[in-house]
């Protein structure tokens, strides 16, 4: 296995881009991180994409986006686990170099969500959960998040008002963040008073849906030095899957694919949760936040809240998250949204985070998940120079 | 079209029977039916195994903003049910207001319209849940 770097990012705003469809948004993220890398070839691309199909009517992705990008000809393939595509699609590219069979890969991750706000973006998202036994009762994806949060509330007995620091922290980061869809705080009285979705999560519990594409190009560490003195390594790379369906699990308060893959990721880093300097977790809701900081070993079972009310998810706190406004307030192009977070460690241990860069940050970690816990992806990444 | 019933009649055992599995190594009950255990792997072919239909609120919410199909009944009310065998399955709740539902509340099942699909409107049945009834003796 050879040692893998990212040597280009790049990324598009997150927002409604009514006059860019996802070719062209592929392509602008695309273009950049070749820029950033100063590239002009590669030897595959890997697109992360979730809903081409459903909203667009566009399958056969890969191939679509590489003819458009100008690169004709090399192997490309789109990778698909709903909410966790781009970060799989990551995943596919790194073992393509760590492998030897590939030197320089792309991946992107795009999604076009908002030429269909109704009831096709509904059903295309609710295809992340089990059909025959989920989606046929009139489950949406906000339900299931409900169902986990009523009863999570209920066994550790945590108020919905517990959840507001999540939100309150991605709503100040996102205000640091160009590319954020939501750049303005909130308070805890607008997180008390917001409408409520499906009970008991509220508007400011759920992350806002837009398009996007955000890509990044990598290449074997020892090559990293020809491109760029900004190479950041990727110390650990772990997909795990869990049951499908929510009622399938052994535990449905417990993200048993979080902590498999963050326990597999520490194992090959070599490093545990403490040596850990900032957490790019997958907040789609304000649930999924606590139970990911559990699984992943930052905070006891039933305490992921207490992480929130202490104020240790700050940019100063003990584990930042969301740096960059997170899920919440950058926005969540579903099957973008993993390579954000990757492109946001990459420019937290660069330097280039901006008002929202984290002090002498040296190891980050991002965890892109899939559905309502079903895939969860987790990287580690490294500063390498400086 | 014609696929598409023959994708719902599949289910009609697990839809209106709650017809499950047993593993003949385990003896762990499964509903969802699976080919492979869920606890000891084992792929030989299971014996059906009929749930009572009986359980109780494990979590529940409302849904306001319903998919295609489920526009007509809602906002409804969704819910994890823990049925007394040991599985947790997912079903509305029928016969009573969100505003009722407890966590722990004993539920039976009942058979109920699920959804209208397609131009034709079919109409595709299954199981729902009701807060349990009073038994006389
Ligand atoms: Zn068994």
């Amino acid at each position: 296995m050879r040692d893998v770097s990212i040597i280009g990012i790049g990324q598009t705003a997150v927002t409604e881009h009514w006059n860019r469809s996802l070719r062209h948004l592929a392509y602008d993220a695309v273009a950049a991180a070749m820029r950033d890398a100063n590239i002009e070839r590669a030897d595959a691309l890997y697109v992360g994409n979730m809903l081409s199909g459903e909203i667009s009517g566009q399958s056969h992705l890969g191939t679509l986006i590489a003819d458009f990008a100008g690169l004709r000809g090399i192997e490309a393939v789109k990778v698909e686990a709903a909410c966790a595509s781009a970060a799989a699609a990551f995943r596919q590219a790194y073992i393509g170099v760590a492998s030897g069979l590939q030197d320089i890969v792309i991946a992107v991750g795009v999604e076009k969500m908002t030429d269909d706000v109704g009831t096709q973006l509904s059903a295309g998202l609710a295809g992340a959960a089990d059909a025959d036994y989920e989606v046929i009762h009139g489950i949406t994806f906000v339900a299931l998040n409900a169902l986990i949060m009523k009863r999570y509330m209920h066994e550790y007995n945590v108020a919905r008002e517990d959840f507001a620091g999540f939100a309150i922290n991605a709503h100040a980061n996102g205000a640091g963040n160009p590319n954020a869809m939501f750049q303005k705080p909130i308070s805890r009285e607008d997180f008390a008073r917001c409408g409520i979705v499906s009970d008991p999560v509220g508007l400011l519990d759920a992350s806002p849906m837009a398009d996007g594409a955000a890509a990044v190009i990598l290449c074997p560490t020892e090559q990293a030095r020809e491109f760029t003195d900004n190479a950041i390594r990727i110390k650990a790379s772990a997909l795990a899957t869990d049951a499908l369906s929510v009622h399938d699990r052994r535990d449905p308060m417990w993200l048993q694919a979080a902590e498999d893959s963050a326990q597999r990721a520490y194992k090959q880093a070599g490093v545990g949760p403490d040596d850990i300097d900032f957490f790019e977790l997958h907040d789609a809701f304000t649930i999924m936040a606590a139970l990911s900081l559990e699984a992943s070993g930052f905070a006891q079972r039933g305490r992921g809240t207490w992480l929130a009310i202490d104020g240790e998810i700050g940019p100063e706190g003990r584990i930042p998250i969301s740096t960059r406004g997170g899920l919440k307030a950058r926005g969540h192009p579903v099957g973008a949204t993993g390579l954000y977070q990757i492109v946001e460690a990459a420019q937290q241990l660069r330097g280039e985070a901006g008002d929202n860069q984290i002090k002498n940050a040296t190891l980050g970690m991002t965890q892109n998940i899939g559905g309502s816990g079903a895939t969860i992806v987790t990287h580690i990444f490294e500063r390498v120079n400086q | 079209m014609a696929t598409e019933i023959a994708r719902h009649w599949r289910l009609n055992s697990q839809r209106y029977r709650l017809v499950g599995e047993v593993c003949p190594k385990c003896g762990v009950k499964m509903f969802p039916p699976r080919d492979v255990c869920t606890d000891c792997l084992d792929d030989s072919r299971q014996p059906d195994f009929e749930f009572s239909g009986h359980g109780e609120v494990y979590s529940f919410t409302t849904v306001h903003n319903a998919p295609e199909g489920y526009q007509e009944s809602a906002p409804y009310t969704v819910a994890l049910i823990k049925l007394e065998e040991g599985p947790l399955l997912t079903a509305q709740l029928t016969d009573v207001e969100n505003s009722e539902v407890e966590i722990g509340m004993p539920v039976e099942m009942v058979t109920r319209k699920l959804r209208t699909q397609g131009e034709e409107g079919v109409i595709i049945y299954g199981y729902k849940f009701r807060p349990r009834l009073p038994v006389a003796h």
